[in-house]
């Protein structure tokens, strides 16, 4: 840490950094409004899949990055699940070398563009930041800032590619390609490493493809990121799963000598309530699925997906929100959310609670639905549901719903959408029997080095934290690429 | 966009899985041996895999019927019956497929029990094949029923006379064999000898049939569920099916169920969610292909 602290103190001492400081005075910084996201009208996003933020002109991102007061104790950098230089890259901005800022991004993230714009910064960087605690005042926006600067990058046409040491030769695989694992194998990768990525699906990205959505996450540029870690040496492998295609000891007769498996969350959960296995009841998994990996709802593509005028989504997080908003915006008349505590529970997102507003999303909070009932063709066509009120705070920390008995009542539906959480794929366990898995089946690891039972294979995101956010993810595959240099270095000097 | 679409394919860094032979046994079920060395070296009996034709296309389960690692291909049997499966059909030697994922699903459990009955329906009887091949190795006596509306549509019968220690044919129409449903062939073996065991895949209310008639003899039974899927790996649960009052995912936790335990009407349902759009999507194809 000794060494971060450092670093961070010799940037903020540069000529330039203190330059800009004195430019303008503090009392002026602070008396600035920040900054507004350009929103596509709802009215207008609602029906078609163009992004909900548009991003930041120049001149407002610019206008922003000097009301950042380039702290000497960046207090925002704690809150970084991967240590983003946040006063330099927001300096950078201000003294507009937009590609200085995208660099700084790179540092420390593999996917800036992705966490500008799905990342809770209200809860992390910007809950840090020194307008919020001490100020009182809205944070600098510093998401805003970073999908800024990803996307001046990007769309500059020239995008940098971070720093790699030297080859060392030394073969690693990296199992799924969700964020943990990208996180993971572009550090590896800038340690030396010669980085495979194994991925089951036909496209790399993970839940960043078949689950979140165009509207709130172009597919196109989670491409554009892959594309500057293919630059970077990484290999990936669609179609192949490891423990299936071929197993761990003939990837180490290959030569591989440490193993980071980031392979989610990827097991639905559903209530087992009467009726759950009626046609046009999903979980969110296969709902988003079909429409953003496999494009069901354009007629081009093969894929089928029912999406009817009556949509129900159970659940209150991020991924009912796009479920719902999907929903909405493949026609629904009715999309609704059914969540079983208040809106004050709720694990959304507050700008995805407001956007789906919005939209028009109607919000049945307090309920919870108990049965479902289908037509001849044993298609769902309505749900019976159940009010709830709030009691004493459970182990989670929020208040438990607590069922009123005879509030039952009916809702018409033809489409139900189940998203009341993933449990740990079971694929990696199930293929390594020396693995430590706990009793939900999330992997054990060494919190400091995410280093399993099995000393070669480290872990990190959903299938070791059971169910979290991409940023989480990210800082999880970054430990575990810092944990598997050591563990390699370490070996070959005892060899 | 196109140049990012051609990068893309080179990001992929995947084998194409070229197809080496193709063999129509009938006018719609056709049999491919395509290039998978890694699949061909992992896979076991009762193990299947995913393939997606174009990047149009979606991901359909296929069970694989047989593999040489050696050579490093798997033999894969198709009937026509929608937009996937006539596009796969469509394919030549030579051509490649975009994705073949696997193999997936658990693996056959295969001990020696005694006497075993499989009965086959349709291009059921391809997947069932690698399953009597093994039981025979295990030292079962092995006796195969293959059944199918009529005589075009039995496969495999050579390989599975080669197999089996007895073959007994059934068409609904009497073209071959005998004159009856598989049920009937299963009865009279059941009534014959004694069997320990059976296993039975085909189509969905087949299978049902074949397990109403063990269940009435007390016979362990284990089917093959061919379900809507996919991912294939668990993740989205459109192959979940009640097995014993409880739902599990057919892509990891089978396919292979204790037949007596399946909610086969359930599973009826489930397989008709699309039917609507599949037949529509088919006529579309149909016309597009003959235009």
């Amino acid at each position: 840490m000794e060494n971060i602290a450092e670093y961070l103190k010799a940037e903020r001492n540069k000529e330039w950094r203190a330059e800009l400081r004195k430019s303008m005075k503090a009392k002026e910084r602070t008396s600035r409004e920040r900054v507004k996201m350009i929103e596509e009208d709802p009215n207008v996003r609602n029906k078609n899949s163009t992004e909900v933020n548009l991003g930041l002109t120049a001149d407002m991102a610019i206008a922003e990055a000097h009301r950042c007061l380039d702290c000497p104790d960046p207090t925002c950098i704690t809150g970084c699940p991967v240590g983003i230089n946040i006063p330099k890259f927001i300096k950078n901005i201000e003294a507009e070398n937009f590609a200085g800022a995208a660099v700084t991004l790179k540092e420390t993230n593999a996917l800036p563009a992705v966490c500008g714009r799905v990342c809770p910064q209200e809860k992390q960087c910007e809950l840090h930041c020194f307008y919020t605690q001490k100020l009182h005042k809205p944070p600098i926006a510093i998401g805003y800032l970073e999908r800024f600067a990803a996307d001046w990058e990007r769309n500059s046409g020239k995008m940098s590619i971070p720093k790699i040491e030297k080859s060392n030769k030394v073969k690693v695989g990296v199992v799924g390609s969700g964020p943990s694992s990208l996180a993971a194998a572009g550090d590896l990768a800038k340690y030396g490493y010669d980085v495979t990525v194994f991925e089951a699906l036909h496209e790399i990205g993970g839940v960043l493809k078949y689950g979140i959505p165009e509207f709130r996450l172009p597919n196109e540029l989670v491409d554009t990121e892959i594309e500057t870690m293919r630059k970077m040496g990484i290999k990936f492998r669609t179609d192949f799963i490891v423990g299936k295609t071929a197993s761990f000891d003939d990837l180490k007769k290959q030569g591989f000598q440490a193993f980071f498996v980031g392979s989610g969350a990827g097991l639905p959960r559903f209530m087992n309530i009467p009726g759950e296995n009626l046609n046009g009841i999903f979980s969110s998994n296969e709902y988003l699925t079909r429409i953003n990996l496999m494009h069901a709802s354009s007629d081009e593509y093969d894929t089928p997906v029912i999406s009817g005028k009556y949509v129900a989504v159970i659940g209150g997080g991020n991924t009912a929100m796009d479920s719902v908003r999907t929903a909405k915006r493949l026609g629904a008349k009715k999309a609704m959310i059914i969540y079983r505590r208040s809106e004050a529970e709720m694990p959304a997102r507050n700008e995805e609670i407001k956007h789906a507003k919005e939209e028009g999303i109607i919000f049945m909070n307090l309920q919870s639905p108990l049965e479902y009932y289908g037509d001849e063709h044993g298609r769902v066509k309505r749900m019976k549901v159940q009010k709830m009120e709030l009691g004493e705070p459970d182990a989670s920390g929020r208040r438990r719903p607590i069922p009123i008995e005879g509030s039952e009542f009916f809702v018409d539906v033809d489409t139900v959408v189940v998203s009341v959480g993933v449990s740990p794929n079971p694929l990696i366990p199930k293929a390594l029997k020396d693995l430590k898995v706990t009793d939900w089946g999330t992997i054990t690891v060494n919190p400091e080095t995410m280093q399993s039972s099995v000393p070669e294979i480290f872990a990190g995101g959903d299938i070791v934290r059971g169910g979290a956010t991409v940023i989480l993810a990210m800082g999880d595959g970054r430990k575990a690429a810092a944990g598997i240099h050591q563990y390699i270095q370490e070996k070959i000097k005892s060899n | 966009m196109p140049a990012l679409i051609q990068s893309w394919n080179y990001i992929r860094q995947k084998e194409m899985s070229e197809i080496l032979e193709k063999e129509f046994f009938s006018k719609n079920v056709v049999r491919i041996v395509l290039k998978a060395p890694e699949i061909a070296k992992s896979r076991k009996p009762g193990h299947f895999v995913i393939i997606r034709v174009d990047d149009k296309g979606e991901r359909i389960p296929l069970t694989i019927a047989s593999a040489d690692a050696k050579k490093g291909t798997i033999t894969l049997v198709v009937q026509k019956v929608g937009v996937t499966s006539s596009k796969l059909a469509g394919l030549e030697v030579g051509d490649e497929l975009l994705d073949v994922v696997g193999p997936l699903g658990q693996s056959t459990h295969i001990e020696k029990v005694g006497t075993v009955l499989c009965a086959g329906g349709g291009v059921g009887v391809a997947p069932m094949m690698p399953i009597v091949e093994g039981l025979k190795k295990a030292g079962n006596k092995v006796i195969t029923i293959l059944a199918a509306r009529s005589k075009d549509l039995i496969i495999l019968e050579d390989q599975m006379r080669e197999m089996s220690d007895e073959v007994i044919v059934m068409t609904d129409d009497g073209s071959y064999g005998k004159k009856g449903l598989v049920t009937a062939g299963m009865e009279e073996v059941i009534n014959r000898e004694k069997v320990d065991l059976c296993f039975t895949i085909g189509p969905a209310i087949m299978m049902k049939f074949a397990s109403l008639t063990t269940k009435k003899y007390n016979i362990p039974t284990m089917a093959s569920l061919n379900t809507i899927m996919v991912d294939g790996t668990g993740m989205c649960g459109a192959c979940r099916v009640k097995i014993g009052g409880k739902t599990k995912f057919v892509c990891v936790d089978g396919p292979e169920f204790d037949a007596h335990q399946v909610d086969f009407d359930e599973m009826l349902t489930r397989l008709g969610a699309y039917k609507d759009k599949e037949v529509e999507a088919y006529q579309k194809y149909l016309k597009t292909v003959e235009a």
